[in-house]
């Protein structure tokens, strides 16, 4: 080869004669400014990352890690709460319990009314509706034997509730045994009682196998059924539940605590306006109700709660990984001033060697992503078969995660970039000797 | 952009319209009074008042002892540097007028260079170091590795291609570099103590290999304190304390 008869390269003369560089139409081939194209740029970076791989899969790791646990609590908070709202949905928002205001209790007499099953059991969406109230027995206790035996304690302190017929639907009361008492009961204010089950087990009654009684002080009252559980109430299962004509004579019960309704799915809105005028159109506001807000509210707000957890929890996720990415390409630069610097003499402007670095660190952050999408995907889906649930997942996190990691990357990488292209290439070659 | 362009322009111009001497090539490095002063605490003049010229297909000796200012020298000769005061061409061209960008496409273009540490990526193999030189001057990508081999070809290295450089003897890593500088057929092989790393049967061979370089027309400047090394040069300037003396 002569070098006196140089020649320039046919592209880069097809280059010059471009709109880009018309500027340099009449300039030198030899003065032209470097440049570098982007698959070059691309190829560099990948080499530049692949030369130290276990460093490089090390720190790609913490971003996987990171936004695995981003996609992971968002995909396990997402299927989590969708069975927690859809067991509120289940039970809580069939629910209104209305009480008079205790400034009612005080001043009114008969806040609520004795015949507010009946009134608000016409009402449309009403399923089932009963009284409760507490019944005061002074310092009376319950036995279930009319013995006092010292050697074997029988008489406990329990609550006794007065109750209507339909309060037991309404707490969706399950039986043991026996039956529950029904209105006629309440009406001859006969001395009936149904047992909650812990109030069942202290009195030493598990089953009712034969006709059994109770003292409440020195009243009798025979047992006429068990529970089983309530779902809603929980309160009766240690209770002694006994009708509420009986209570009104024998403990002067004056008016009914609260009232308890059971709604038909998404009547509970309505009604909740409703029943304080079916039961005190003169003083509607000497109520207080007690409905569930609109199950599309709850899921709003757990969806807020949990959004909330996830935002917190993938900050400090993508933090951690920034940090390391940071770091990483940090040690790198210095690592590699040397190249910088042979970069810097056969071309490299200060923008070539940041992009480079910037390239490497978003890249690092876009396969951190690609990875930590992937595994928590894998989390979510394999939780949620091990509980038996269904994995929901918001479609959108899986590819959104890549794009956070390259811009965590992209983020992280600036200043160890910034950094690397302030390298004076001779100050870059006389370190990297 | 433009007014720099310009004033390239004309001052092409102006070395264009001197008379051409046929017997005295074109300098390829005209230094006129250059001073390289380091605004240290007490400042440093490295290089002082240097003048000198280095014309196309010379070969160029800088000798100095340490401390004598060669790499100083050196890296203004080859652009990494900028110098203080005086003025220094390059092919005709004032490079104290060029942007960062366009020293950049100087350096790339224009020189070769070569280190006494070689420094070639440890992790890329032998092809892609030289084909390394191609990439900031945007080289044809679809010729470059071809390119990069007839490199390798040039310095012996041929059947080395895959190779990492790390599986290299010291003198076959010079001669990668020099591969890698030989890429964009520059207008000056710059180099900095490229024997200095090597004995003296692996030196004597790449010394060989720049007299053949400088036989087809290669110019070359090499800084060396090995005035063996130096002998092999056509001309040989002297550097002490920044100052510079024609030898030969």
């Amino acid at each position: 080869m002569d070098y006196r008869n140089l020649e320039h390269t046919p592209r880069l003369n097809a280059r010059r004669s471009s709109s880009r560089f018309r500027s340099l139409r009449h300039q030198p081939l030899i003065m032209a400014p470097s440049g570098m194209s982007t698959r070059d740029l691309v190829v560099e970076a990948a080499a530049g990352l692949f030369a130290r791989p276990g460093r490089m899969i090390l720190t790609v790791l913490g971003t996987v890690f990171g936004l695995g646990a981003l996609v992971a609590t968002l995909g396990l908070s997402r299927t989590a709460g969708n069975r927690i709202v859809g067991r509120f949905d289940e039970l809580a928002a069939t629910e209104i319990v209305v009480s008079p205001k205790p400034a009612a209790v005080s001043t009114a007499i008969g806040a609520l009314p004795w015949d507010a099953p009946q009134r608000l059991g016409r009402l449309n969406g009403v399923v089932a509706v009963g009284n409760l109230s507490t019944v005061n027995i002074d310092k009376r206790l319950i036995a279930s034997s009319g013995v006092n035996d010292p050697n074997n304690q029988r008489n406990f302190k329990l609550t006794v509730a007065a109750a209507t017929a339909g309060l037991f639907r309404a707490v969706r009361a399950d039986l043991d045994s026996g039956t529950l008492f029904n209105i006629a009961h309440s009406d001859r204010a006969e001395r009936v009682a149904v047992l909650g089950p812990s109030a069942a087990q202290r009195l030493g009654i598990p089953h009712l196998n034969e006709p059994t009684a109770i003292m409440i002080g020195d009243d009798v009252f025979v047992i006429v059924g068990i529970l089983n559980a309530v779902q809603r109430q929980p309160e009766l299962l240690g209770a002694v539940i006994i009708p509420e004509g009986t209570a009104r004579r024998y403990y002067r019960l004056t008016n009914p605590g609260s009232v308890v309704i059971e709604t038909r799915i998404g009547a509970t809105g309505l009604l909740a306006n409703q029943v304080a005028f079916a039961l005190r159109p003169d003083n509607p506001r000497a109520l207080k109700i007690v409905s569930p807000p609109e199950p599309q509210r709850v899921r709003d707000a757990v969806k807020n709660d949990l959004n909330l957890l996830f935002l917190i929890l993938g900050g400090v996720s993508l933090l951690v990984g920034a940090i390391g990415i940071a770091n990483v390409t940090l040690v790198s630069v210095i690592e590699r001033t040397g190249e910088i610097g042979l970069r810097r003499a056969i071309g490299a402007t200060r923008r070539h060697i940041a992009r480079q670095f910037l390239v490497e660190s978003t890249a690092m952050g876009f396969v951190g992503g690609v990875m930590g999408a992937s595994l928590g995907t894998l989390v979510v889906v394999g939780v949620a078969a091990y509980q038996n649930w269904t994995p929901v997942l918001d479609p959108v996190a899986p590819f959104l995660a890549p794009v956070v990691g390259g811009f965590t990357g992209l983020i992280a990488g600036t200043y160890p970039a910034i950094r690397a292209s302030r390298l004076a290439p001779v100050d870059a070659l006389r370190a990297g000797t | 952009m433009v007014p720099t362009v310009l004033v390239l322009r004309q001052q092409k111009c102006l070395v264009a319209e001197a008379p051409v001497n046929v017997a005295d090539p074109p300098p390829v490095v005209e230094l006129d009074h250059v001073t390289k002063r380091f605004e240290t605490d007490p400042p440093i003049a490295a290089i002082t008042d240097v003048s000198f010229s280095i014309r196309e297909g010379e070969w160029v000796a800088i000798v100095g002892p340490s401390g004598s200012g060669k790499s100083t020298l050196l890296n203004v000769i080859g652009c990494l540097d900028t110098h203080t005061s005086g003025s220094y061409r390059f092919d005709g061209f004032d490079v104290a007028a060029l942007s960062d960008r366009q020293r950049a496409g100087l350096r790339s273009r224009g020189i070769g260079f070569v280190f006494q540490s070689f420094n070639l990526l440890a992790h890329r193999s032998v092809v892609d170091n030289v084909a390394l030189a191609d990439v900031y001057r945007r080289g044809p990508r679809r010729t470059r590795f071809a390119r990069a081999e007839a490199a390798l070809g040039r310095v012996g290295l041929s059947h080395r291609i895959g190779f990492l450089p790390t599986r290299l003897s010291g003198g076959e890593r010079q001669r990668v570099a020099i591969a890698r500088a030989l890429m964009g057929t520059p207008r000056l092989l710059l180099c900095d103590e490229p024997t200095g790393n090597l004995d003296s049967t692996t030196s004597d061979s790449v010394l060989n290999l720049f007299g053949d370089l400088h036989q087809q027309g290669m110019t070359i400047a090499m800084i060396t304190h090995d005035l063996t090394v130096a002998t092999r040069a056509q001309r040989r300037v002297r550097i002490t304390d920044g100052r510079l003396t024609e030898e030969r």
